[in-house]
């Protein structure tokens, strides 16, 4: 497959290379300060009280005692927050979610709140706090929800996409349909027909760090607010349009981060605080407890898929359909049309239709996951593929290669591609030796493959050069796993200097312009587009000051190694001038040297990955080993190859977990019933081997060094290459994730049964 | 809440026997914290036993090992004469929690948490260990198995603490082990499993031995028919089929969270199969 | 409920501080001490995060009372380096990328320290298994792993 290799050619000199990340040091020691790290002077503990029940009626909340207690310093409910959202239905939900209106929507829903001036209080004041409420019948499961014996969530949902409009309020809030060409009609080409049903369960991010902020706001209006987030500048626009505050009058500093992965895109307290701390007029910090953030952060979708594909006995595949139907918690959201988006992205398709519903549950507002609704629809899709190479006699990976998407191919979801890595991550996987190692009794080997769009968007950069000639980098992208190292990297290369002369900082919302959240894999790729075109308008001043100082046309000097040189014959002997030594002139030939560059960061390439795994499966329990893994992911361009590896590395893990063990367990009563790290079970160091890693060089034409997002794809592929290996070590096909013990257990008896 | 760490086990008992509210023993304090956070337990007494010098002792007796209330996992880990006679007991003692977890937590503890997925109690039951009660009427010793009455509760009066956990002496060629089933490698509540205990005689068939399941029932059960399985045998095929087929038998779990009643029923055979068969090596047993 | 006095040494440093009964340790030391690097990312033991010493005795500070810090010796990620020296684990994780977020890393470096005090040469399995009760989401425990066996290494040569 031939490759656009116009940017492979380039020479660098530290990109590519490994340096040690600059907030090291903070990071081992205990001195970088995460969300709850901050304290203020006078703080008083916010509280959150929660909704024990899924879905019931507020009739009255009396928070009479509770503000009589001494040491209590405000309460807070709905009541408190004025809708300001003017008809803007996602800021409504937003501001619902915050605190229940009316309704308690799902179990955790917060429905009041206080300040006190110490946790013994404040917990005390929670539980003076009386409610009346009604219990209403619920729904969790995504596929119950859509029955229309459903109890519905929202009355004022009625399923968009749909001709006509229904006249029913429903828990669908909208269809939506992708694809091209004639599905029907391939069909009816294809030698075999494969048609699958898949379940996916709920699943948590599972950061470290729980939510946590500290908000101070005075009479006037003027607010700041210490918070763990990816994006603050989006928090702060949320807070303050949900708060009638200026956006301009509300600082929003962004804490170091103890992981995201999607779950800090949300305001969740943070409005509350604000709130709080306005009625008390003093700093209000709220901390969630792990519980809180099982039952009141936002998980990913829980789904329900039906897969659909047709093809030659030569392996063309002449049709594949798809029905997703996503959960989106309490509230509508995009989760399921991602997922049809996503499902079929990987191949060069003649005939292709997704159907998505969005399906509302009375479970916590669904926010995004790494590379969200991704895993689910490359699960059903991808242990789909296997089924089809099977029923060919073919072999799986020349199945995919044969099918796979490339340059100018019209993908499922609509652009048509330019230089992409899915083929190139294919003939990797081929020539790769996991593919030819062999298999012990009982152990299995799984591959599929993932598709993440990548995003660019809204960024912002400052450079500016000390009179000592060190260069100050300002960002306003979350450094979410490393990205001070790789934008400090793109900063030194730009200009020539070397990478310890460079300082990266995360700006505050007072301090830069609008940056957008960290998400979408597009810290490295918009922040560093920034940083090059901050750079290279510095180094514009640079060469200018150059020339002043030498008194010689600004277009007579260049820019190279770090240094101005000047060109032609007339200028030939003046020795080359250093950063430094321009800075250090800077109050002489027109003051501070800097650089600036705002855009829109448009033309993320998209990212493809293949990932294989065996697996070794206890036939008398169920229990399934990872005992191998392989990612091979198309990166563009790695600036720090460690930070990544080691999205790779962290985004197979999580999707090992999701595969294995990971899922929100519901009761009968609608209520949470493993909202903790004892039993929502991500993996623990012993469950896991070591993750090899490839990485490939695609370019992204769009970006100045060819650099596409890493951060996300890895998570897609998987669910489904666990979901193979386990259903090709015990010759069952998996349908439900996560393939637990007492799920694969089944089968297996199942199966046996059925002999 | 008031703290209190006494230097005896008398002075214990009496702050325990004399608190009006509600009073808590602290020994690692890995569920009495979590209890405590979580506000499923408001404690207005705590007393803290790990000040308590006998408390903190390993014993060897002539009868066997005395272990006090407040050694940690670690520690009972750390004693090479108990590891070596009882490995099963110390296996399931340490695989309580983390290595952190180990720091703290008692194997007394576990006992009295009285969760029925205890991983130290069914292989103290196997073992046939007894705990030392001390209380306002003195002392008085029980089989290990009479404490846990249901999830959560004991068979202990007010005013009563265990002051340590006495394993028999072991006669020759016996050996025990501990297994139990659980999603992830660590980290993990028993999803359902077994302890075994066994001697051989001098032919090297199984002379005696006593089978114990944990979180198939609302405590953890020892169950004869399991034992009797395999008395008498060298845990043939036949005979450990009988096994895990009387292990089964005796299984009346819930589908919870952790697991189905399915899987628990099923796989409390294949684990105390497994268990018998590690026990017997244990003993010498080919 | 009334405030107890207590007594103890954190990092070596003689340090009294005055608590409620029923405040753990992990709060006494972020909340009152200012020693925020042991951080709570549970409050039930389930994630190491908090992960101190007490008598060099690896423990989750959010498992232990203040209170009964009384005369222990307490051990903190704020007292592993030596000065301007970091310890090699500090030095390696660093080197490896073994830190992502960074929010677990001071619970991981205390129990690999606590690891390796006992073990000087653990295996790769020794290792995983030495390091389970901590959890971290970013990195899939590789570099982690990885940063250990060459800290045990350096302090083997050392």
């Amino acid at each position: 497959m031939p490759l656009d290799n116009s940017f492979t050619g380039q020479k660098f000199k530290v990109i590519g290379t490994r340096p040690l990340r600059p907030d090291g040091i903070d990071k081992v020691t205990g001195r970088a300060k995460y969300g709850a790290d901050a304290s203020a002077p006078g703080q008083l503990v916010g509280l959150i009280l929660r909704s024990p029940h899924a879905h019931a009626r507020i009739k009255k909340i009396d928070t009479s005692k509770a503000a009589k207690l001494p040491g209590v310093k405000a309460v807070l409910t709905s009541a408190d927050l004025p809708d300001l959202t003017a008809g803007d239905r996602n800021m409504y939900d937003m501001l619902e979610n915050c605190m229940a209106r009316g309704k308690a929507l799902y179990d955790g829903h917060a429905v009041a709140a206080v300040a006190a001036i110490d946790m013994p209080t404040a917990k005390k004041a929670l539980k003076l706090i009386k409610i009346d409420y009604e219990i209403l019948p619920h729904v969790t499961d995504v596929d119950e929800a859509m029955k229309s014996s459903a109890p519905v969530v929202h009355n004022n949902i009625f399923t968009e996409g749909v001709e006509p409009t229904p006249k029913k309020s429903s828990n669908v809030s909208k269809r939506s349909e992708f694809g091209h060409g004639d599905v029907e009609a391939g069909f009816k080409d294809a030698d075999f027909i494969v048609e699958k049903s898949y379940k996916t369960e709920q699943t948590h991010q599972g950061y470290i760090e729980p939510h946590a902020c500290l908000a101070n706001v005075g009479p006037d209006g003027q607010g700041e607010l210490w918070v763990t987030t990816q994006g603050h500048f989006v928090f702060r626009n949320q807070c303050a349009q949900l708060l009638g505050m200026d956006i301009a009058k509300l600082r929003v500093t962004s804490s170091e981060i103890g992981g995201g992965f999607g779950g800090k895109t949300h305001v969740w307290m943070e409005p509350v605080a604000l709130a709080l701390s306005r009625k008390a007029n003093r700093p209000v910090k709220i901390v969630m407890t792990r519980e809180e953030v099982f039952r009141a952060s936002g998980p990913t979708s829980s789904t329900s898929i039906d897969v659909k594909i047709g093809a030659k006995k030569d392996g063309t595949i002449t049709a594949a359909s798809a029905t997703l139907r996503y959960q989106n918690g309490a509230f509508p959201g995009p989760w399921a049309e991602l997922g049809a988006m996503t499902a079929y992205a990987c191949y060069d398709l003649t005939n292709v239709k997704t159907v998505s519903y969005e399906v509302i549950v009375n479970r916590p507002k669904v926010a995004a996951y790494r590379a969200p609704s991704a895993p689910m629809a490359a699960f059903a899709v991808e242990s789909t593929m296997d089924e089809v190479a099977k029923k060919i006699g073919m072999d799986r990976v020349d199945l995919r290669i044969k099918n796979a998407a490339k340059q100018g191919t019209k993908s499922s979801y609509g652009p048509t591609y330019g230089p992409i890595g899915i083929g190139a991550t294919l003939e990797a996987v081929k020539n790769h030796p996991h593919m030819k190692a062999p298999l012990g009794k009982n152990q299995g080997r799984g591959m599929a493959c993932g598709f993440w769009f990548n995003f660019g968007g809204q960024t912002c950069t400052d450079i500016n050069i000390g009179v000592d000639g060190t260069v100050t980098l300002t960002v306003g992208t979350v450094d979410v796993g490393g990205s001070r190292a790789s934008l400090s990297l793109i900063a030194a290369e730009e200009l020539g200097v070397p990478y310890e002369q460079v300082k990266c900082n995360i700006a505050d919302t007072g301090t830069l312009g609008h940056n957008d959240m960290t998400d979408g894999s597009r810290g490295t790729f918009s922040s560093g587009m920034a940083t090059v075109l901050s750079a290279r308008n510095a180094i514009k001043v640079l060469r200018e000051r150059a020339a002043m100082m030498w008194e010689i046309p600004a277009d007579d000097v260049v820019w190279e190694d770090g240094q101005a040189r000047a060109t032609g014959d007339s200028h030939g002997n003046l020795a080359p001038l250093s950063v430094k030594e321009i800075a250090a002139a800077a109050a002489n030939t027109g003051g501070p040297i800097a650089g600036h560059n705002e855009i829109v960061a448009d033309g993320a390439g998209v990212s493809f990955a293949s990932h294989i795994c065996d697996v070794e499966i206890d036939p008398e329990t169920g229990s399934t080993r990872v005992i191998r893994y392989t990612v091979i992911q198309d990166a563009g361009k790695a600036i720090h190859p460690s930070y990544v590896e080691g999205q790779f590395q962290g985004g197979a893990a999580q999707g090992i977990g999701w595969a294995l063990n990971e899922e929100y367990i519901y009761g009968k009563d609608g209520r949470l019933q493993n909202p903790g790290f004892l039993d929502y079970r991500i993996p623990v160091c012993s469950d896991l081997p070591f993750i090899d890693t490839m990485i490939l060089e695609i370019p992204n034409p769009n970006h100045p060094y060819g650099v596409r997002g890493v951060g996300e794809t890895s998570i897609v592929p998987p669910l489904a290459a666990i979901g193979n290996a386990v259903s090709s070590a015990v010759g069952i096909r998996m349908t439900h994730v996560p393939m637990s013990p007492p799920r694969i257990l089944k089968a297996i008896e199942g199966a046996h049964k059925a002999h | 809440m008031r703290y209190e760490a006494p230097a005896t086990t008398k002075e214990a008992a009496t702050l325990m026997a004399k608190e009006k509210g509600a009073a808590y023993v602290l020994a690692g304090g890995t569920d009495l914290l979590v209890r405590m956070k979580g506000g499923f337990i408001e404690p207005d007494l705590v007393v803290d036993i790990k000040r308590i010098k006998a408390m903190k002792d390993i014993k060897k007796l002539a009868t066997g090992f005395q272990i006090g209330a407040a050694v940690s996992g670690a520690e009972l880990g750390e004693n090479a004469a108990v590891r070596k006679a009882w490995p099963g007991v110390v296996e399931a003692t340490n695989l309580i929690g983390s290595k952190q977890v180990q720091g703290r937590c008692t194997m007394v503890g576990n006992l009295c948490n009285a969760s029925p997925a205890a991983d130290s109690v069914p292989a103290m039951i196997a073992a046939a260990a007894k705990a030392v009660i001390v209380g306002p009427k003195g002392k008085r010793t029980v089989p290990v198995e009479q404490i846990p009455v249901s999830p959560g509760k004991t068979s202990l009066k007010k005013g009563e603490i265990i002051e340590s956990i006495i394993l028999p002496k072991r006669p020759p060629k016996s050996g025990d082990a501990y297994l139990r089933f659980i999603p992830r490698t660590e980290m993990d509540i028993a999803v359902v499993s077994a302890g075994v205990s066994l001697t051989l005689d001098s032919k090297g068939a199984v002379k005696d031995a006593r089978v114990a399941l944990g979180a198939i029932a609302p405590t953890v059960v020892l169950v004869p028919a399991a034992a009797k399985a395999i008395i008498g045998s060298k845990l043939d095929d036949s005979a450990m089929e009988k096994l895990a087929a009387a292990c089964s038998a005796a299984c009346r779990p819930i589908d919870d969270k952790r697991g189905t009643i399915e899987f628990r029923t099923k796989v409390a055979g294949v684990l105390a199969r497994r268990a018998a068969k590690i026990a017997f090596e244990r003993a010498g047993g080919k | 409920m009334s405030g107890v006095l207590v007594s103890t040494t954190i990092n070596g440093d003689s340090v009294e501080f005055f608590c409620q009964p029923d405040e753990s340790l992990l709060d006494v030391l972020r909340n009152r001490l200012s020693l925020t690097g042991s951080k709570e990312g549970c409050g039930t033991g389930d994630c190491g995060a908090c992960s101190v010493t007490v008598d060099d005795r690896l423990v989750c500070s959010c498992l232990v009372l203040g209170v009964e810090a009384e005369g222990r010796e307490i051990g903190t990620i704020e007292g592993m380096a030596d000065g301007d020296k970091l310890h090699p684990l500090q030095q390696k994780f660093i080197e490896h990328a073994a830190l992502q977020c960074g929010i677990c890393t001071p619970g991981f470096l205390i129990a690999a320290k606590a690891l390796l005090e006992k073990n000087a040469s653990p295996s790769e399995e020794e290792i995983r298994f030495g390091l389970a009760g901590n959890l971290c989401r970013c990195t899939g425990y590789d570099k982690i792993v990885r940063a250990v066996q060459d800290a045990a290494k350096e302090m083997r040569g050392a």
